[in-house]
């Protein structure tokens, strides 16, 4: 079996160390206590720290499409940029705003940071690094990622502003339908791997990526989990939420300083946490590329550790992310509707019954070639 | 066409038409970036000629300039940003003869029109395309033009041009 030898620089070595010391020096409960505050930092520090270098790489890729530098004169090639930024972003001054609904107001930011941290919990960042696995991770990353229209929609709706309310109902109709084929290009994956826990499904695809393992099937899937999953983030050329020319900035045109550094933080992370589902479901997640029969070739492969495996995977579906954002116009809102309701939607529906089909039928790749797979 | 045909073909021109639309990007990803990367790349600057930055009055090397003071200039600046200080004077002959004294140019006040330019009937004037004009103080602005101790060019006479036959 692979990955039976010792991986130096694995992370779960860390952790399986610092649990053993805490093990012989505590009580369980201060054990687990220490644990779940560490985890509680831990993902707060990477949930930070993954948006910084998202802003940045963003912006150097916006740049290059458009043959410009971007940032590069903060730092070598500009790479404390963001962090100015942030530093701005957090001495800035939130203006109160007279008449919105101060509560509902107030709350909205944390709705989206909220959901959008719930779903980052349940991401496998590498071997042993993952903080929620529930047997059911996939239904879990479906049902919380969606709680973050409703900090949208309360921003629109408490702003008392008619730019934003117009904002946050486009946005809702656009989450709400896009929602469907997400979850629909999900519960495809689900049928072909038969479990919702992601750390199993990961561990399925050590030979056979699922997107190769249900082939026409599983590639369509994932273009519309891709295509879906970036109408959710409201990028690209599904932003019409937040069209500056008509709206001036949707739903959070009221929200200033850390307000509206709050909602930014949460868009980026949302990208991040499409394209390391879609890693994880699609391709093959922090599992390093394994070929059956070439043990010298695995062997190689397992030294780089598993959270490599995962942020290169994860670092080109942003990249393809970036690359449809900045190659095609936006939509309108009937386009956009459209697009979902007469062809995603359609197709996706045709294309969970194939996978059925294929299961069933024994078609798939690893039923077809067990012993390549 | 039927709706059914129409709605496939559609379907797959849109993907075609998108993925030219890639393709295209990804070119561009790769292309020279034409940023100027501005106080690094002084050397190599290249500004246009007609690129108007501030007034200057062209001495040539026995300081002489070719301004007669006649204060056309000043009467067509629309926003008053010349001002000419002139004195008479006896030339050697005997005949009296306006100079200029001070030419004085006031860079904050100028819109870079070229009106004092194209009317100026001596050519004594023009624009340079020297832009790094900025400066902590405003009155530093305020600038004269005629050099120390400059003086009208003397006009040469002129050699009757051969009549043609």
């Amino acid at each position: 079996m692979i990955l039976n030898y010792s991986q130096p620089l694995e992370f779960s070595n860390l952790s399986s160390w610092l649990d053993a010391t805490l093990r012989n020096n505590l009580s369980e409960f201060w054990t687990l206590l220490i644990e779940f505050v560490l985890v509680g930092v831990l993902l707060l520090a990477a949930y930070a720290v993954i948006a910084l270098v998202l802003i940045y790489v963003e912006r150097k890729i916006t740049a290059f499409f458009q043959a410009r530098f971007g940032p590069n004169r903060v730092g070598q090639y500009g790479l404390l940029q963001s962090l100015a930024d942030m530093i701005k972003i957090l001495l800035k001054e939130i203006i109160h705003i007279n008449k919105v609904d101060k509560f509902l107001f107030y709350a909205a930011p944390f709705f989206m940071v909220g959901a959008s941290m719930l779903t980052f919990g349940a991401i496998a960042f590498g071997k042993g690094l993952q903080a929620v696995d529930f047997n059911i991770g996939v239904l879990y990353v479906t049902a919380v990622s969606s709680l973050g229209i409703i900090g949208v929609l309360l921003a629109g709706w408490s702003s008392n502003n008619k730019y934003s309310m117009i904002g946050a109902m486009r946005s809702g109709a656009q989450f709400v339908s896009y929602e469907l084929s997400a979850g629909f290009a999900l519960m495809t994956m689900v049928v072909l791997s038969g479990t919702m826990q992601f750390s199993e499904m990961i561990n399925q695809q050590a030979y056979c990526w699922n997107i190769f393992n249900g082939h026409i099937s599983s590639i369509i899937a994932f273009f519309i989990y891709l295509i879906s999953g970036h109408a959710e983030t409201n990028r690209g050329p599904f932003d019409l939420p937040e069209a500056e020319s008509e709206l001036t900035a949707g739903y959070h045109t009221e929200y200033s300083g850390l307000q509206f550094g709050f909602f930014y933080l949460a868009e980026y992370l949302n990208m991040f946490i499409i394209a390391s589902i879609a890693t994880a479901v699609f391709l093959g997640g922090w599992m390093p590329i394994q070929i059956k029969g070439w043990e010298a070739f695995n062997q190689i492969m397992n030294y780089i550790p598993s959270y490599v495996w995962f942020f290169s995977k994860t670092g080109v579906l942003i990249f393809f992310s970036l690359w449809v954002r900045w190659s095609f116009p936006r939509l309108r809102i009937d386009q956009l509707l459209n697009l979902e309701w007469k062809y995603l939607l359609p197709i996706n529906l045709v294309n969970l019954l194939v996978m059925v089909i294929l299961v069933l039928t024994g078609l798939t790749l690893t039923d077809l070639f067990p012993n390549w797979f | 066409m039927s709706s059914v045909s129409q709605y496939f073909s559609g379907l797959f021109t849109g993907i075609r038409s998108l993925m030219k639309g890639m393709a295209v990007t990804w070119v561009e990803l790769w292309t020279k970036k034409v940023t100027a990367q501005y106080p690094e790349n002084r050397d190599t600057l290249v500004i246009s000629d007609r690129f108007r930055c501030e007034l200057i009055m062209p001495h040539d090397t026995n300081n002489e300039h070719a301004c007669t003071a006649c204060g056309i200039c000043v009467m067509n600046c629309p926003n008053g940003t010349i001002k000419i200080e002139s004195e008479m004077i006896e030339t050697a002959d005997g005949k009296k003869k306006k100079v200029l004294k001070q030419y004085t140019y006031d860079l904050g006040m100028c819109t870079f029109c070229n009106l004092c330019v194209v009317t100026c009937p001596s050519d004594a004037i023009k624009f340079d395309n020297t832009f790094e004009n900025a400066i902590f103080t405003r009155s530093k602005l305020v600038q004269t033009l005629n050099r120390e101790g400059s003086k009208l060019r003397e006009k040469k006479k002129e050699t009757p041009a051969p009549v043609a036959e």
